[in-house]
């Protein structure tokens, strides 16, 4: 339930989050937590900040004030890779998937950041670089084998230009799961996908957290991902959290219906 | 149900109806292309791929290996050398180019590097001559460490930023060896002759084998100056080793994320991967590779020279790297071969009008299509060539009176090839002996305007117009290009990238790349 989540331990926590590019303030003053396990949303209209708040969390883009904590340790101003590192990993709204590479080898470079052979141990092939190597093979499997038979079998040694768009975003998924995040942050996983689809990465999500174990964050247009999986909704608007709460707190909220549609309209929800 | 994103299939569809998992559009025609082209280029390229690479490796340098023995032709063997050693430096440019994507520019200079440390420290020149082995293992890591530290500053730039600068660091080693006789450390000491200047270090020392003695075995010392044949094989057991150590670092972590950052620097920071360290470690593991070729260079030469190690290697080693496919280690070593061994052949222009003519027939048997659009130019073309030679003999027979350039006579004036030509080409007397280029001028100038416009028309008219255009480049090449070899071999390289660029854009052995979908 939903107040029983917003209870735990906050694995992510963004404190007075603020960046200016600029004369324009793209988040300003942001706050919020997102609890283990929680799948939290983070909706707004088109240039609410949305993607600047996940930029911001995996360091490419450098707060101008605030804070964001992993786990009650601050990550602000770590290269992107170290977050990573650190446990948190996205997938991108624009799919950036190594296109030339195969799935799996998708999968597996992923793995970089929790392997530590040294480039002289690839080189001789020693006992680590063989060990790590077995093991960066299995876990890719492991990580396609989650998402069924979409990912499944022989397409594992297809380039990853040869994936449908769908598919696309369940590898960019899949890849992002390869460096064991313990945060997950999904930007629009379900943009440009049909009905079904959304339907079937609406249920991904949610089997990700139960047995992935993972603590997602999401942004999502699709109010109907939105509404079936999230345990808590934030609302952004010109950078500044508008609201939060549940999905019928949120949509329901005069400031977001506001912002949505651009006039104070009643509503008989 | 995946199939193409802009056509959703309607919800109501069970996900059931696809017929097996997969088969969508796209694996279809994939499937077909993995099939593997038709035809004569289809059985070659999976007569190729069917042998291990490490087959065609160890044949490739057991050839290299063997032909001293075969021939006792010192132009030969040289060829051989220089060919291995070309080898060398193409297989570490293929680290940062080909693997990590980096335009690094600079790669001659660690190969100079790497050149001259090993003759300052095995020369007369300070009166230091190392062991072998000591000089070696100290020129590898000192240009590995090079390379760290070139990389270092670059470590923030890509594409053409990375260009220029690595470009820049190549102009100032340039500068460096060329003035180096009188260095003045930037005004802090006295002039001091570190690089020899123009004239290079002389009499360095060849690689000698250190004295081994173990236990009961004993080998003798041994001076490895019988060169080229020495360096054959030092040249051909670098590869062997270098090779496999790359091969397996390709198939590792730090391969994969290479070619990660290549696809996608961004995307690579995103998934943990820490990019500005592993562009530094490209750019260095190929450097070092680089010492190396350096340093058997020195020895095999017994000196280094400013002017060896200036731009115009550089494109012929991208020239290498690209022709044979960057990021495939066979490729890039095939690449190596083949324009080595064609910039040779293109010294004597003998050998050079068989590659000129070959060119032609197999860029014309490869791209045109139908069959009869192919028998059609060739016809034209002999009809043509022949008719313009009746014409040509019927109007002064000086016009068809000069000689066949220059070349081994039985080959150059007997024949079928030079009867041919003498029935086919018009061939002005005099035109080598007196000096007289003109008519080879105008047809330089008319096959460009005439690949200009080949480029402009289409259809059928491309085809028509192409019959001359071939025609007045032969009589370039016969009349005045074949005599100028060295304007004719980048010229004739050139050609062969364009064509190949057309044909083939990963290269001969590249893996078919797509940029955005």
């Amino acid at each position: 339930m939903p107040h029983e989540t917003t209870q735990k331990r906050p694995m992510l926590e963004l404190r007075g989050l603020t960046v200016s590019f600029g004369g324009l303030t793209a988040v300003d003053k942001l706050d919020f937590q997102v609890g283990e396990k929680e799948i939290v949303s983070l909706i707004g209209p088109n240039g609410a900040g949305k993607t600047t708040v996940i930029n911001l969390i995996t360091g490419v883009t450098r707060p101008s004030s605030g804070d964001i904590l992993l786990a009650g340790e601050s990550i602000v101003g770590l290269a992107p890779h170290k977050i990573t590192q650190r446990g948190i990993a996205r997938t991108f709204q624009s799919l950036r998937l190594f296109l030339n590479m195969t799935v799996k080898e998708n999968v597996m470079a992923a793995q970089y950041g929790h392997t530590r052979a040294t480039i002289v141990e690839q080189m001789l092939q020693l006992p680590r670089a063989r060990r790590e190597q077995r093991q960066i093979d299995a876990f890719a499997e492991e990580k396609l084998a989650f998402f069924g038979e979409r990912l499944m079998g022989y397409r594992w040694n297809q380039p990853a230009y040869s994936l449908s768009y769908a598919n696309r975003r369940r590898l960019e998924i899949a890849r992002a799961t390869a460096t064991r995040p313990r945060v997950l942050l999904l930007d629009e996983p379900a943009a440009g996908m049909n009905p079904v689809e959304t339907h079937e990465i609406a249920e991904l999500i949610g089997k990700l957290r139960d047995e992935g174990g993972y603590t997602i964050l999401l942004i999502e247009h699709d109010m109907h991902v939105v509404e079936s999986i999230s345990d808590r909704v934030v609302a952004l608007d010109h950078g500044t959290k508008i609201a939060e709460g549940t999905f019928e707190q949120v949509a329901t909220d005069p400031r977001v219906v506001e912002a949505y549609l651009g006039t104070k309209a009643t509503t008989t929800k | 149900m995946d199939s193409d994103p802009k056509t959703p299939t309607p919800p109501a569809e069970p996900a059931t109806t696809s017929p097996r998992i997969g088969v969508d559009e796209w694996v279809k025609r994939s499937d077909e292309r993995t099939a593997g082209p038709r035809g004569l280029f289809g059985a070659t390229s999976r007569l190729i791929n069917g042998v291990p690479q490490v087959v065609w490796l160890v044949g490739f340098l057991a050839f290299a290996c063997v032909l001293p023995f075969v021939t006792s032709n010192g132009y030969v063997i040289g060829v051989d050398a220089d060919t291995l050693l070309y080898v060398l430096l193409a297989l570490g440019l293929n680290v940062a180019v080909g693997w990590a994507g980096l335009l690094d520019l600079g790669y001659i200079a660690y190969y100079g590097f790497a050149a001259y440390l090993f003759a300052e420290l095995s020369s007369g020149h300070y009166g230091l001559h190392w062991p072998t082995w000591q000089s070696v293992a100290v020129v590898i890591a000192a240009t590995i460490l090079l390379g760290f530290v070139l990389a270092l500053p670059s470590r923030r730039l890509s594409g053409d930023y990375l260009a220029i600068v690595t470009l820049f660091f190549l102009q100032i080693f340039n500068n460096f060896t060329a003035q180096g006789q009188a260095w003045d450390w930037l005004g802090f000491g006295a002039p001091h002759d570190i690089t020899g200047g123009p004239t290079g270090i002389t009499n360095v020392d060849p690689f000698r084998t250190p004295h081994v003695h173990v236990w009961f075995i004993r080998i003798k010392a041994h001076v490895l100056d019988n060169a080229p044949t020495d360096y054959v094989w030092i040249a051909a057991a670098g590869i062997a080793v270098i090779a496999v150590l790359l091969g397996f670092v390709n198939r590792s972590r730090t391969g994969r994320a290479w070619r990660a950052l290549r696809e996608d620097s961004l995307a690579a920071e995103a998934m943990g991967m820490p990019v500005k360290w592993l562009m530094m470690l490209a750019v260095a593991v190929g450097a070092g590779v680089a010492g190396f070729a350096g340093t058997v260079n020195a020895a095999y030469y017994q000196g280094v020279f400013p002017s060896a190690f200036t731009f115009p290697l550089l494109i012929t080693l991208y020239a290498m790297v690209i022709l044979g496919g960057a990021g495939s280690l066979g490729g890039v070593i095939f690449g190596a071969v083949v324009v080595n061994v064609l910039l040779e052949v293109l010294r004597t222009p003998y050998q050079a009008r068989w590659v000129f003519y070959a060119i032609i027939l197999v860029g014309l048997a490869v791209k045109l299509r139908p069959w009869r659009a192919l028998i059609a130019v060739f016809g034209g073309l002999l009809a043509l060539g022949v008719a313009a030679h009746e014409i040509a003999s019927a109007i002064s027979p000086r016009l068809v009176a000069g000689p066949i350039a220059e070349g081994p006579t039985s080959y150059s004036t007997h024949g079928f090839f030079a009867t041919l030509l003498r029935h086919w080409m018009i061939l002005p007397a005099h035109t080598y002996t007196g000096g007289d280029y003109k008519a080879g001028n105008y047809a330089f100038v008319a096959t460009i305007v005439l690949v200009l416009a080949l480029t402009l028309v289409k259809g059928w008219k491309r085809w028509v117009l192409l019959v001359p255009t071939i025609y007045v480049a032969a009589f370039a090449w016969e009349t005045d290009l074949i005599n100028q070899a060295p304007t004719v071999r980048p010229l004739l390289l050139g050609v062969i990238l364009i064509v190949l660029m057309a044909a083939r854009p990963a290269g001969l052995f590249g893996q078919h790349r797509v940029e955005v979908v």
